[in-house]
């Protein structure tokens, strides 16, 4: 594994077994996180993210379970660690960032005991008193007054919370941190606060932040990488930048083209035609076969690999690959 | 100091304690309910005690001609009438229980010596609290934990093992356990006394001092009393504390199960709190809310379960007391010990609440 890279997915599946069948939410899935990045994970509701996001962690619980693959996170594979291990790593090397602020705090524990609760989970030895002063030391840096830390979540703001959780993320230093829709529940001031927030402590901590968001507008402003998700599979993946002013995948085409008011200055808005695959039964060959403007025969049949296309910018479409140079396009 | 006294204090005095608590610390609306839930508490009673007492002289049968029985001619129960003020109008019968009720005299008993009311129940009542304490926390700690291993297993085969023992548990009638209980470890092993609070010999030797024994027993170093106290107070609040432990097993189960999907417990188990702590600490604390509020309702069932059970062991409590006196029409005393329970309830319930609003930092009344 390469030295610039903290966390290197290998051939990630993940799968929910429900009454109906095995739904695999993440499928066959390689994702590289380089080292004090912030990498933009974006893709339709139900495409796989938050399933995605978990199991880097190897949180997933009941019905959901990682079928396949290798985690490989600073130089070990967290899939050989048992589950009593997994907590060591939980919190002290990987934090992780929910959607809801609002329910992600125990209503019944103050701020300041989460995070003494958190540092001494971690380091037993930690005194009271220190790890006290670390919690007063950490929020105020991240813009919560040290008076605050006494207070029970339900008497702070959907922002100030959303740093509570930031915080609990940092306090152990952790080297990535998971931040699943941080900002879907805030108001766009508070918003944008949180995301310059975020590039602060990228740059201060050299932290390395997997973002994942269904909002593009978030992944352009603050992202150094983006990762694009279709229906379980990695679409696209690259430098924001580059995949912005031009997108290979036709998904991130559409996905782009219906955003409103980015780097594409499109007349009218555009709508993507369909929706995505039920993943109970997705489509054979390339799953977004059926949405596709420049579907070609083979797409229906051959499943189009993850590979480069220039550079460092990956696409998983038959368009770029031997397969679909020798096809005729069917439309368009 | 009379027991009954004693034992007032040592209900009053923490409650006042609590109360207090509450005043200083509390958020003046939390002050402003807690004096409206006293306020409503009084005509509750009130209301309640009107009724007792116009029910227990519509019911047929009269506690003069129950206590002469069929030896009574007309002539003699019509005196006895008259010397208890029986054949007084309904409204000036009523009117002298009202003045009763606020002096907190309750009057005497209609049947036997004509005892006042409340050096029967300075007696009886310390008996029945020494009965529901113990049964109380037994119902309480087993059925918390019982419920949150339960629900820590969830749908393994320990969870079903007490959902099983809350389903039976819950629907075994408490006379049908009670007589086992005295069948199995009374009679069949002989381990345990099956009737009565204390050996009769061992008995007079008991001070006196709140008439909760095993109190007295401790404070005056009477170990042989405290252990015939102790061994005598088994079966019965073990039959009455496992009734009522079902349902605290089957409330406390749901709740954390729901907890656990809370949220939160995600979030604090990817900060690596291990899954015990996320179950005992983190579930079973926001869990307790409800529960603490079904403890609340569960006072009235308690008292209801006293009762029967106090019946079944013959033990000398209020509630043993209540069935005899109900069936001899003992007007005076059925409507005291009505009255008396019913403010005992409508004052745990309201320590209940309090304790919740402080258990619970989102509670704003
Ligand atoms: N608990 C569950 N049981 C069964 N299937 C589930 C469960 N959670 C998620 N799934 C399935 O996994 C797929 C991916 O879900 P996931 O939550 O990872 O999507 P997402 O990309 O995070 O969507 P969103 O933007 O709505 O958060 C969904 O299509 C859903 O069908
Ligand atoms: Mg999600």
């Amino acid at each position: 594994m390469p030295a610039d890279i903290l966390y290197s997915v290998r051939n990630l599946t993940v799968e929910y077994k429900t009454r109906a069948g095995v739904v695999r939410a993440v499928d066959n899935v390689s994702l590289d996180i380089r080292r004090g990045e912030i990498l933009g994970l974006v893709g339709e509701s139900g495409c796989g993210k938050s399933t995605l996001g978990k199991a880097l962690m190897r949180l997933h619980t009941g019905p959901a379970s990682i079928a396949g693959g290798e985690l490989w996170f600073d130089g070990r594979d967290l899939m050989k660690l048992s589950e009593r291990e997994m907590p060591d790593v939980r919190g002290a090397e990987i934090g992780m960032v929910f959607q809801d602020p609002m329910t992600s705090l125990n209503p019944v524990q103050r701020i300041l005991d989460h995070l003494t609760e958190t540092i001494q989970t971690h380091e037993p030895e930690i005194s009271d008193a220190a790890a006290r002063a670390r919690s007063e030391e950490l929020v105020e840096r991240l813009g919560i007054r040290r008076e605050r830390l006494n207070e029970y979540p339900h008497q702070m703001s959907g922002g100030m919370r959303q740093r509570v959780m930031i915080s609990l993320a940092l306090a152990l230093r952790a080297k990535l941190v998971i931040a699943d829709e941080p900002t879907t529940s805030l108001d766009v001031i508070v918003e944008a606060k949180f995301l310059d927030l975020l590039k602060e402590l990228q740059k201060e901590f050299g932290l390395t932040i997997l973002l994942i968001t269904h909002n593009i507008g978030v992944v352009a402003e603050v992202a150094d990488r983006v990762a694009v998700m279709y229906a379980a599979k990695m679409a696209e993946v690259g430098d924001v930048n580059e995949v912005f002013a031009d997108p290979k995948h036709p998904y991130t085409q559409g996905l782009l083209k219906s955003v409103p008011n980015i780097r594409l200055e499109e007349a009218e808005l555009y709508k993507m035609e369909g929706a995505p695959p039920n993943l109970l039964h997705p489509p054979a060959g390339c799953r977004f076969n059926p949405r596709c403007p420049f579907v070609m025969e083979v797409c229906r049949t051959q499943e189009p690999a993850f590979a480069p296309v220039v550079g460092d910018h990956y696409a998983s479409c038959l368009l770029y690959q031997e397969a679909g140079m020798k096809q005729e396009r069917l439309h368009g | 100091m009379t027991p009954i006294a004693l034992i007032a204090i040592m209900i009053g005095v923490p409650a006042v304690l609590l109360l207090a608590y509450v005043f200083i610390r509390g958020s003046a609306g939390l002050r402003h309910y807690i004096l409206t839930r006293i306020a409503l508490t009084l005509p509750m009673v009130f209301i309640l005690a009107t009724l007792v007492f116009f029910v227990m002289r519509i019911l047929p049968g009269d506690p003069v001609r129950s206590a002469l029985g069929p030896k009574g001619s007309p002539e003699l129960i019509q005196q006895i009438r008259e010397q208890l003020g029986l054949n007084d109008p309904m409204i000036v019968q009523y009117a002298r229980f009202l003045g009763d009720m606020v002096t907190l005299d309750f009057g005497n008993s209609l049947i036997g010596g004509h005892r006042p009311i409340v050096d029967e129940m300075s007696e009886r009542f310390p008996a029945t609290l020494e009965l529901v304490i113990p049964a109380s926390i037994l119902a309480l700690l087993l059925g918390i934990w019982g419920g949150t291993f339960a629900a820590s297993r969830r749908k393994r085969t320990a969870d079903y093992l007490w959902r099983i023992y809350s389903v039976v548990i819950y629907s075994l009638p408490i006379f049908w356990l009670g007589l086992i209980m005295q069948l199995v470890f009374g009679i069949q092993f002989g381990w345990l006394p099956i009737s009565g609070r204390i050996d009769p010999i061992i008995g007079t030797t008991i001070e006196h001092i709140t008439n909760l024994y095993a109190v007295d027993a401790l404070i005056t170093g009477n170990w042989a009393a405290l252990g015939s106290v102790l061994q005598h107070l088994i079966l019965p609040t073990v039959t009455l504390g496992l009734i009522l432990s079902g349902v605290f097993v089957r409330m406390t189960r749901i709740n954390v199960i729901e907890t656990l999907q809370a949220d939160y417990i995600a979030a604090a188990r990817a900060r690596g709190i291990r899954e015990r702590v996320l179950v005992y600490g983190h579930a079973l604390k926001n869990a307790m809310i409800p529960v603490i509020t079904l403890i609340g309702l569960q006072v009235a069932i308690l008292l209801a379960g006293a009762v029967l059970t106090e019946t079944v062991f013959s033990w000398p409590g209020m509630g043993r007391y209540l069935v005899e006196r109900i069936s001899s029409r003992d007007y005076t005393a059925v409507q005291s010990v009505i009255t008396v329970f019913a403010l005992l309830v409508a004052l745990i319930s309201l320590a209940v609440d309090v304790i919740y609003s402080l258990v619970d930092p989102r509670v704003r009344y």
